[in-house]
């Protein structure tokens, strides 16, 4: 399949390019397409290749010494997959799977920095990416280093309880989200560990609480 | 009646991703709108919430204190 340069232009990368310099550009690129379950690259390994997803849905994603999974991100379509290996040389941070049929575009390391070298723009297009992706990570990373997210949570929870009786309040995982000030992935997260540790069972669109004064106890410790 | 993940008609700008994150096909376009098949398969992973870029789609929860 030719690359199509349309797609090209919505890459952050690439923005403000000319026509005719993403005609050139494209040349380098080769698209790539997989089907839902499978692996696109595994963390640890070494990257050569700079991926950008065209269509579908990626699960970006950590593995535990446990074999655990920590979802980081779901890519969206035209975004970027894995751009920290490729500029630090470092083997890549997580794995990515398809989510869907996906369509990527590729470009080797190599050809990518001919291209940097002839367009320093796309540099700084890149830095502006990247720079907005550690903003996203330190946030993260203060979500999930300071407990008290977990705490918050916990008081989100008995603070909407029903008696399971009538139609009690509903809540999703956004709104959680939203109320403790972070994003919906550390809720997931959250409700995870709380039921790990038996004080909550998540069943289909429900959330038991079995371990009412465990979650109150959770909060007090918080404060 | 099999509870399914709800859609605000509004704020969906049809760009499928709903439809192709669910592993189990209850999200489907009906001419131009997304809609639910109400299936059991549906185990409330909330992964369609999840991707959805516009906020459009919500899998809420209720949340029940267990009777001892
Ligand atoms: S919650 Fe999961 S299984 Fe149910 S409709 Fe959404 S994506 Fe499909
Ligand atoms: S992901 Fe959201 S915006 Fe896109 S089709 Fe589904 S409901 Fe509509």
């Amino acid at each position: 399949m030719a690359i199509d340069s349309n797609s090209l232009t919505v890459l952050s990368y690439f923005s403000g390019l000319s026509v005719a310099e993403l005609e050139v550009i494209k040349q380098s690129f080769f698209e790539k397409t997989i089907q839902r379950g499978e692996m696109i690259f595994l963390e640890e390994e070494p990257a050569d290749i700079l991926f950008f997803l065209i269509s579908g849905i990626v699960k970006l994603f950590k593995t535990s010494a446990q074999g655990k999974e920590q979802i980081i991100s779901l890519a969206r379509p035209y975004e970027v997959l894995n751009d920290i290996s490729i500029f630090d040389n470092g083997p890549n941070p997580m794995s990515a799977q398809a989510m869907s049929t996906v369509t990527l575009y590729g470009i080797k390391k190599g050809r990518l920095e001919v291209i940097l070298r002839q367009h320093p723009q796309v540099s700084s297009r890149i830095i502006q990416v990247l720079a907005t992706r550690t903003r996203q990570l330190i946030s993260l990373v203060e979500d999930l280093s300071f407990k008290h997210v977990i705490g918050r949570v916990a008081k989100i929870l008995l603070e909407h309880t029903g008696d399971g009786a009538g139609p009690g309040q509903r809540l999703t995982q956004q709104e959680m989200a939203a109320m403790a000030g972070t994003a919906r992935e550390v809720v997931a997260r959250s409700l995870k560990a709380m039921e790990e540790r038996g004080l909550i069972r998540l069943e289909r669109h429900r959330i038991v609480i079995s371990d009412k004064n465990a979650l109150q106890e959770m909060i007090n410790q918080e404060v | 009646m099999i509870q399914m993940p709800e859609i605000n008609q509004d704020k969906c700008n049809l760009c499928g991703l709903c439809i192709e994150i669910c592993r189990c096909g209850a999200i489907i376009l009906v001419g131009n709108i997304v809609s639910f098949i109400e299936i059991e398969e549906c185990h409330w992973c909330t992964l369609c919430e999840a991707i959805c870029p516009t906020g459009a789609l919500t899998c809420s929860f209720e949340i029940i204190i267990e009777e001892r």
